[in-house]
């Protein structure tokens, strides 16, 4: 067992790493659920963006157009989802449940050719001047564009939904469909735009875990992301900052238990690797054990316009 | 203009009609698929639905594998039913399917060598509670705390899927296995053996007990008391607490309905044709078993009928990589689609197209 060989800068530099294929599929999930839907098929999402990123990403070349074609083949899966519950007004946890498995197969389909394959990666983007400071600047300003795009996201959702009209209109369609329909805003448009919003955003995070974090396809990678960014939307109240923070503190689980695997500690290692499953429960206990805070009012609840 | 009108009753016709419409749907578009795939669709659709019974050559195989695929389904999805129609969405069967399984043959290999016929029954019993107690998790969790179910019983799934691959490499190994991981082989030990009981059918105990569950659940729903209370909190859950009926007591019975079945079919499935503990003994039967269940309309004999074909895709999709190189995973995306256009079909059931300007009504 040697803990000093975990080094602290490369260890948080690796958390951001590690957190950010969550931290833009729960806040992409948490714009949906803002509106009033329940898309339990980020997982699929996830790994379809996973495949389409890294499939096109090796023949193109390009990793940014690989992270491109993620978000837009996600979007587009998510928009299946939205046509079943928005038009057909389906049973939105089956219709996510769905999604995920025919996320799962058809990410097996697509990928079979590419396994074992490497993806040409994302160059390490230093920031002049604050990436030489010392430990901050390897820990924080030396990251690929990706990790500091996922930043921006956040802010600009957290932005989007506190200072913007059109936020202001999300969530009056998530807290109460009925009121938003008689001032006039149209439902279901608005909620396909939000799916549509937290499809790309899963397929940017499944690009980013199969272009960046591993990088390589293999079946199933995703491992439960999706539903882990599900849990964290749950953790962070529905609110853009805690989505951050509970993004941070799962990979910092993950990254944590990987370092302490690799370290020899005197854990069993089926332990440690269902840590950040086990981890997610707890935190589900203990947000719950305090009762449910900012749960959009019409959460999962069907609208269908009488007139 | 196209609008739906909502029906006063969901329409029976289409309630039977949907998963019909669904599957030949599924057929129109998994064959365009597999065009696209470069396989002859209508060759890969007939391997699919019709060879593993009729192939002249296949089917003496094939047949019974009907029956050893479909059991665990149908015991799992009819306990997955029951929780979904009182509106509780336990998604991690699969979990529950591998810790009865992993209980229960602990409990057997505990006992290895030892010859009595009381092992099998007691492997059952230690599976069935291995599944109930994994089921009550996210089931008390719900309770006590009000926990989001559907995120406890899958986060548990994985945590279910380390415990089975650290036991099949250390707690139940087989010590003449030379370092393989994997436990004896139960199959092989008649003690605790889930023989084939007629003969080349494929009917073994886990597919008397699906048949036995989907009756259990057809009197349950249809004529017991704590059925109409299950159903009355899935369709209107501030009535059922008006009349008296406890949400907890529910989610308890419910969940643990579930466990109780998957943990015994994932026994039934170890002891039987997968014949060992092994990391990766656990087919996806505990998801697949969710399609199961809606095809089924969450009804009992729907499910049975709905696990049979679910099972004919699984062993046609086995055959189909056979004989026509289709990729394993097309057999997947195959169900998934299968779902989905159950899902989409089902506005039928619950509204009426009407074509034409909106008015009156």
């Amino acid at each position: 067992m040697d803990l000093s060989s975990i080094n602290p800068i490369l260890l948080i530099a690796s958390i951001m790493v590690s957190a950010t294929p969550i931290l833009f599929a729960a806040i992409g999930e948490m714009i949906v659920e803002k509106s009033g839907v329940l898309n339990l098929g980020v997982e699929g999402m996830m790994i379809v963006g996973a495949v389409v990123g890294f499939a096109v990403a090796v023949n193109s070349g390009s990793p940014i157009l690989g992270f491109a074609a993620a978000a837009l083949a996600s979007a587009l899966l998510s928009m299946c989802f939205g046509f079943l519950t928005q038009f057909l007004l389906s049973n939105q946890v089956a219709t996510g449940l769905g999604l995920t498995l025919v996320g799962l197969g058809l990410s097996s389909l697509i990928g079979k050719p590419y396994e074992g394959m490497k993806s040409p990666t994302l160059p390490k983007l230093d920031i002049p001047i604050l990436s030489d400071l010392p430990v901050v600047g390897q820990m924080l300003f030396s990251h690929d564009i990706m990790v500091y795009v996922s930043l921006a996201l956040v802010a600009g959702v957290w932005a989007f939904l506190k200072y913007t009209r059109g936020g202001l209109i999300l969530r009056a369609v998530g807290e109460s469909h009925e009121a938003a329909h008689a001032l006039g805003y149209k439902v279901v448009r608005i909620r396909l735009m939000a799916i549509f919003f937290g499809g790309a955003c899963a397929g940017l995070g499944g690009a980013y875990l199969s272009l960046v974090r591993v990088p390589q396809w293999t079946e199933g990678m995703t491992a439960g992301s999706g539903w882990i960014a599900l849990a964290i939307v749950v953790f962070a109240s529905w609110r853009a900052g805690r989505i951050l923070v509970g993004a941070y503190l799962f990979g910092g689980v993950t990254v944590l238990q990987l370092n302490l695997q690799a370290a020899e500690v005197a854990v069993p290692v089926a332990l440690l690797s269902m840590s950040p499953y086990l981890i997610t429960i707890l935190v589900l206990v203990v947000i719950s054990a305090r009762g449910a805070h900012g749960a959009p009012a019409a959460l999962g609840r069907p609208f269908h316009a009488t007139s | 203009m196209i609008r739906l009108e909502k029906r006063a009753q969901p329409s029976t016709i289409w309630t039977v009609a949907t998963p019909i419409l669904a599957v030949v749907l599924t057929m129109i578009v998994g064959g365009i698929m597999f065009a696209i795939l470069g396989k002859p669709p209508l060759e890969a659709i007939r391997t699919i639905f019709w060879d593993p019974l009729f192939h002249p050559q296949f089917a003496a195989y094939s047949r019974p594998q009907l029956l050893v695929k479909a059991g665990p389904l149908i015991l799992i999805a009819i306990g997955l039913s029951i929780g979904f129609r009182a509106g509780i969405w336990n998604i991690g069967a699969e979990g529950q399917y591998i810790m009865g399984a992993v209980c229960g043959a602990a409990a057997g290999l505990a006992l290895y060598p030892a010859e009595t016929r009381l092992i099998f029954p007691l492997m059952v019993l230690a599976g069935a509670l291995g599944g109930w107690a994994w089921a009550m998790i996210p089931a008390i969790l719900k309770v006590k705390f009000g926990t989001n179910e559907i995120l406890v019983s899958l986060m548990l799934v994985y945590v279910a899927e380390n415990i089975l691959a650290s036991v099949s490499s250390s707690l139940l190994r087989n010590p003449e296995g030379r370092g393989f991981p994997g436990s004896r082989n139960l199959s092989q030990w008649d003690a605790a053996a889930n023989h084939e009981l007629i003969p080349n059918t494929g009917m073994h105990w886990g597919v008397v007990a699906a048949f036995i569950a989907v009756i259990f659940a057809y009197v349950l729903l249809t004529r017991h008391i704590q059925g109409f209370n299950i159903r009355l909190t899935g369709e209107a859950p501030r009535a059922a607490r008006f009349s008296g009926v406890s949400p907890s007591r529910i989610i308890l019975l419910c969940l643990g309905m579930s466990g109780v079945l998957a943990g015994m079919a994932g026994l039934f499935e170890v002891s039987g044709p997968a014949g060992q503990i092994s990391i990766d003994f656990n087919s996806g039967y505990g998801f697949t078993a969710i399609i199961v269940a809606f095809l089924g309309r969450l009804h009992p004999v729907g499910i049975l009928l709905a696990g049979l074909l679910m099972a004919l895709t699984y062993i046609g999709g086995e055959l189909a990589q056979l004989m026509l190189g289709l990729p394993g995973a097309s057999i997947q995306l195959f169900q998934g689609m299968l779902l989905f256009f159950l899902l989409g079909v089902d506005v039928f059931t619950n509204y009426r197209l009407r074509i034409g300007k909106a008015g009156g009504a």
